[in-house]
């Protein structure tokens, strides 16, 4: 029988599984369930305070999701700005589609933390988000392909890539919900 | 509920109605499905899709799986997505490129013109076995300026004139760029749970912009800063809706948002200014003064019968819905770019659709909600006919439903199999060419 190191190496980054990792992997899942939460709840203005300045959110379309925004065709490719614009369109009472605002469960789960580099961490998780509203539920179900960094000392979102595995959104007429 | 009166069409009394039957009868899309989707030419998909030999694509037209594909000399081949031995679908992916399409079944193999060139054990089929009877099958096809259609049906009339005046339309298209344009890869997936028709009225009505769509325009006058349009100005635009003969129509209006080909907004920042009044001199000196001044600054939004949307707004989109029943459709919705352009530009062009359009966009997830809510709506009872005599009694502008009767019209006339009668009501007859008023820039 072989026996194997009882702290085994991170697999996704071979960082050694000291206390260090495990307090990161502990941080990184708590923000994420975080955010899964205020938005959830509705709470879009907390949402936001969530990501940096430079943050991206990107979701590729369900035909292309390694698609780039830089030359392919996505969903969404939203800088802080748009981000901004986004949640005050979903606060506006006129972004028909969410008006009444639809019930929603996300959950967060696989996390990994899969670089450290520098300040900046990247990690990826799966994440189902149910919708219910109008007589209608559907999940968007998919992965999130996050990059965090430390600011003031308290972990932030600067990027989240979000990839649906539907083949189209044919239970959901749209992307209306932040995913 | 008899077919033929189901379109109420008085113009002597301002009135014209649709009875709400037709938008949510099964008897109504059985019927459809025989007398206009296996009749007209319908969107198949574009030329740039499948660039080099072997390239393919699948599709489904009309509830039918198709594929297309570049055969070996070069040229386009369509084909019923079905294995001539027994059925099973030959294309299985969505994309790729192939040496030769192989049925997974039995292993039947065709080259990309469709020519059954293997057979394992050929032997077991005897001496009469005719391989050449036994190729891939191809429906009527036929490409204008790129676009390529399909039609079921032997008798319809070619491709060409079924467009009518909407050819030109495609014309102002495919000539915004020298080298042609061509499909971005991506693109948008989603079903809406209404009638098809309510997205052919939705796509080119424009008096449901302001009011459905105010989020977009908010967030258009923000972003454009003080540099921004007074969004209160918006109703004032200029424009008219026109029939184009044969169900098809347009509204043609005053941009109020940039346009990549080549109209400027504070959106795009100082940085760009240079760089579209270029495109706008290279587009004037190959067309014009009046054609440049209106592909560049003038909106579009074409609907050509049955089932296919130009809309060449904030960005170039192709929009096809394919009914999936009374109250369903599949939507396919693309962006069209000049072939070869990048960098800057490319990314404003991107950029300009995702403010507007698509699951994720600003205003599109608001136009499915409208016509999930009107599908929703007509169970009600109470009211039997929908109303769409707007502009009926004066020159039709942009913002009136002109458009949406033209296509009314020929739907019925194919419905009920009675002749159809063009009825261009005022305005454009099908055949001219608006006259734009070139601005001073
Ligand atoms: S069904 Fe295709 S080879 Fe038999
Ligand atoms: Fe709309």
């Amino acid at each position: 029988m072989v026996s194997r190191p009882v702290r085994a190496a991170s697999f996704a980054t071979g960082l050694p599984a000291d206390a260090d990792y495990l307090l990161l992997q502990h941080e990184v899942e708590q923000l994420l369930y975080l955010e899964a939460r205020l938005l959830d709840d509705w709470n879009l203005d907390e949402w936001l305070t969530l990501y940096t300045p430079d943050a991206r959110y990107v979701v590729p379309t369900t035909d292309l999701p390694e698609g780039d925004p830089q030359c392919d065709l996505v969903f969404i490719d939203d800088d802080r700005d748009r981000m901004a614009a986004r949640v005050r369109r979903l606060q506006s009472r006129y972004a028909h589609r969410e008006y009444p605002s639809s019930r929603t469960r996300r959950f967060i789960s696989n996390v990994m933390v899969t670089a450290v580099d520098g300040d900046e961490i990247e990690a990826t998780a799966a994440v189902a988000v149910w919708r219910f509203r109008a007589g209608e539920s559907a999940p968007y179900v998919g992965r999130y392909d996050v990059r965090l960094r430390r600011v003031d000392g308290r972990l932030r979102l600067c990027g989240k890539r979000a990839i649906l595995d539907h083949e189209t959104l044919s239970d959901h007429g749209a992307l209306s919900v932040i995913f | 509920m008899d077919v033929g009166s189901l379109v109420y069409d008085r113009p002597d009394l301002g009135k014209f109605r649709v009875h709400r039957f037709a938008l949510v009868s099964p008897e109504i899309y059985e019927l459809e499905r025989r007398r206009i989707f296996d009749r007209c030419w319908l969107y198949l998909g574009h030329e740039s899709e499948v660039p080099e030999p072997g390239d393919y694509a699948r599709r489904v037209v009309a509830e039918r799986p198709l594929f297309f594909a570049r055969n070996r000399d070069g040229g386009l081949a369509v084909f019923h997505n079905t294995c001539p031995h027994r059925g099973a679908l030959v294309c299985r992916t969505d994309r790729g490129n192939a040496h030769v399409f192989r049925c997974f079944y039995h292993a039947w193999t065709f080259d990309t013109s469709g020519a059954l060139i293997n057979v394992p054990d050929i032997d077991g089929y005897g001496p009469d076995f005719d391989r050449g009877q036994m190729g891939l099958r191809s429906p009527r096809f036929d490409s204008y300026r790129g676009f390529v259609f399909v039609c079921f049906d032997p008798e319809t009339e070619p491709l060409r004139d079924y467009l009518a005046g909407a050819a030109e339309y495609l014309d102002l298209v495919a000539d915004q760029a020298a080298g042609g344009m061509r499909v971005v890869p991506g693109s948008n997936r989603y079903t809406i749970k209404a009638n098809w028709k309510l997205l052919a009225e939705n796509s080119i009505d424009g008096y449901h912009l302001l009011p459905t769509h105010q989020t977009f325009f908010d967030y258009l006058s923000r972003a454009a800063g003080a540099g921004g349009r007074d969004m209160a100005t918006l109703g004032n635009r200029q424009g008219f809706g026109r029939s184009l003969g044969n169900g098809h129509g347009v509204m043609e209006n005053d941009a109020v948002y940039g346009r990549p080909i080549a109209m400027w907004h504070p959106c795009y920042g100082e940085e760009a200014r240079a760089e579209i009044q270029s495109i706008k001199d290279e587009l004037i000196a190959r067309h014009g003064l009046d054609r440049a001044v209106r592909m560049c600054e003038k909106s579009r939004n074409l609907v050509i019968f049955p089932n296919l949307i130009i809309n060449d707004i904030m960005a170039v989109t192709i929009r096809v819905f394919q009914p999936t029943g009374p109250a369903a459709m599949d939507v396919t919705a693309w962006e069209l770019a000049p072939a070869g352009e990048g960098g800057a530009r490319l990314r404003r062009r991107l950029d300009a659709f995702l403010t507007f359009l698509g699951p994720g966009g600003f205003a599109t997830p608001d136009d499915t909600e409208a016509l999930e809510s009107c599908q929703q709506g007509f169970h009600s009872g109470g009211i039997e006919w929908s109303d769409l005599s707007r502009g009926l009694q004066r020159e039709p502008r942009g913002n009136d439903e002109l458009q949406m009767r033209c296509f009314w019209r020929r739907w019925q006339s194919l419905l009920a199999g009675t002749p159809h009668v063009e009825q261009y009501e005022r305005g454009l007859p099908p055949g001219a060419v608006p006259k734009a008023t070139p601005s001073p820039s």
